[in-house]
């Protein structure tokens, strides 16, 4: 069964630009809003501005022209709670704290320290990381790491969850792993998660709709849906179905780059 | 075979190198003293001149009561310039992390005390303050700014997606200093304590050379310098060797907090096995 890919908008940018102080124009134009318990990929060559459309929705960047609306409760707005989870492109951990304490931290900032414990412990639990509460980030490997990352962001318990290429640096048997843990707490948590990649494959297999954006300036190109039903597992990733989406997502994404780098 | 061979090799090396890390500077003191003593004997060098080892021992043991209580004066110094360097290099730096505008406005000074020799200031310093708060005072000026230098690096080195982060959580300025900068600096602290350390016993020293030629001083540097009026140069030898120790003992006792407090997270403190 797949969640509601139709329901209310959780967020919904509207025609946000974003140019840098070097004049760089990284967002022209972006419209799209993302709903309630959807799962949507936003796919790009590198310096597509896909990452910095990110950023906006998190609050870490003002737009220079456009909206970010939060249509919902007040409460979805990043400054005023932890309406939010963010996974960064690196597992960004504090080197110096556990495990445990990195994934107390948000609770930690808020003032929730006194009641993080169990909060703390079922998010390892939840992304298999139960028995290494008390490691040190450097004892983790690679993909250990980013689940510690990932438990961080879901300790809030936030109704939308961004992921910054998160799993871009993991060899390719640990990314598996982890898209298949991604969808498996997507699922039974029912969040919203918006998730950056470049990479055509990864986004057929995780997403219900892929929004494809062309570089410099970034813009959307195209959306597309991925009608393919969820839970999605291997035999998913080796089905003529995904081979065909694939096929589909490739041109587009190769289509947008071209026009990007039209002068 | 030889792959046999070779792994039994990697085996013992490890005990073996740490033994001879030990062993080899201590073989070689003794061989350094043993031959300083036959060089003085057969020569029959006059003390005055140089001390043969033993002579400098059975002095060190002699003059006791009046070393100890020298070096108990030059190391209460010493620590006191040290903690006073710790406190205001990085309360400085803290300051200038949290105010571009008062780093912008010290920073300059701060460089201006550090390149200016310290031999030259202590006069001064004798001059305007009493001999003590003089001596401290130089203590204190030369090891307050790698202090100072390192702490800012350290609070400037940060992860920008922790800092991100931070933000996203609504971090107030003290977290962000109490819970990332700070932490994130901490390697770079104990760095710079290292080198401050010893250059608060360096400055010490110098302020106490000074000050003792003005005839009013008890710290060991004093005791060198007088010894050296008074051609007492078996004690001489034997307060340059105290010195020697107390610079030695500072170092060590300074890396291993410095491990104590690195050595589950930071690269600097762990031990990697090939």
């Amino acid at each position: 069964m797949s969640p509601p890919s139709s329901g209310p908008a959780v967020v919904a940018l509207n025609g946000v630009g974003k140019a840098f102080a070097s004049g760089v124009v990284a967002l022209e134009r972006l419209d799209f809003a993302v709903r309630a318990g959807e799962f949507v990929s936003l796919l790009g060559p590198s310096g597509c501005g896909k990452s910095t459309a990110l950023r906006i929705i998190a609050g870490l960047s003002a737009p220079t022209t456009g909206t970010v609306e939060w249509p919902q409760a007040q409460d979805m707005q990043p400054d005023s709670s932890p309406g939010i989870g963010f996974v960064f492109q690196e597992p960004t951990l504090m080197p110096w704290a556990t495990v445990a304490a990195n994934v107390r931290l948000p609770l930690k900032l808020q003032g929730l320290a006194a009641t993080a414990e169990p909060r703390v412990n079922a998010a390892l639990v939840r992304v298999g990381l139960s028995g290494f509460a008390q490691s040190y980030p450097r004892e983790l490997s690679g993909g250990m790491k980013m689940r510690a990352s990932i438990a961080r962001a879901l300790v809030t318990e936030p109704q939308l969850l961004l992921m910054d290429e998160p799993f871009a640096a993991l060899d390719e048997i640990t990314r598996f792993r982890l898209n298949n843990d991604l969808l498996a707490v997507w699922q039974s948590l029912g969040k919203t998660v918006v998730f950056v990649t470049h990479s055509v494959f990864e986004s057929v297999y995780l997403s219900q709709r892929i929004v494809v954006m062309t570089p410099r300036p970034g813009r959307i190109f195209a959306e597309l849906t991925i009608e393919a039903p969820y839970p999605r597992d291997e035999r998913f990733r080796t089905s003529a179905d995904y081979a065909g989406y694939c096929r589909g997502v490739a041109e587009a994404l190769t289509r947008a780059t071209a026009e990007g780098d039209r002068p | 075979m030889s792959y046999r061979a070779s792994a039994a090799r990697d085996e013992i090396r490890p005990r073996t190198d740490r033994m001879l890390r030990v062993l080899l500077p201590i073989l070689v003191l003794a061989l350094g003293i043993a031959g300083w003593e036959l060089v003085v004997r057969l020569n029959d060098i006059p003390p005055y001149v140089l001390p043969a080892p033993l002579l400098v021992f059975s002095t060190l043991v002699s003059d006791w009561g009046i070393l100890f209580a020298s070096l108990l004066v030059t190391l209460t110094t010493t620590l006191e310039g040290f903690a006073l360097a710790v406190i205001g290099g990085v309360g400085l730096a803290i300051l200038f992390n949290q105010s571009r505008l008062i780093e912008y406005s010290l920073y300059p000074y701060a460089v201006i005390l550090q390149v200016t020799p310290i031999v030259a200031i202590a006069p001064l310093l004798l001059v305007y303050l009493p001999q003590q708060a003089a001596v401290l005072a130089c203590a204190w000026i030369v090891a307050f700014f790698p202090v100072l230098a390192n702490t800012t690096l350290g609070l400037n080195s940060i992860d920008h997606n922790l800092v991100d982060l931070f933000r996203l959580y609504g971090a107030t300025r003290r977290q962000v200093l109490w819970e990332l900068k700070l932490p994130a600096a901490l390697p770079y602290m104990l760095g710079g304590f290292k080198i401050a350390g010893g250059l608060s016993l360096i400055g010490a020293v110098v302020a106490e050379i000074a000050a003792g030629s003005a005839g009013a001083g008890s710290g060991l540097a004093y005791r060198i310098v007088e010894s050296g009026y008074r051609l007492n140069i078996p004690r001489l030898f034997a307060a340059l060797l105290l010195l020697s120790i107390a610079g030695i003992a500072i170092f060590f006792a300074l890396s291993l907090v410095s491990h104590l407090l690195l050595r589950r997270w930071h690269e600097s403190a762990i031990v990697h096995e090939i």
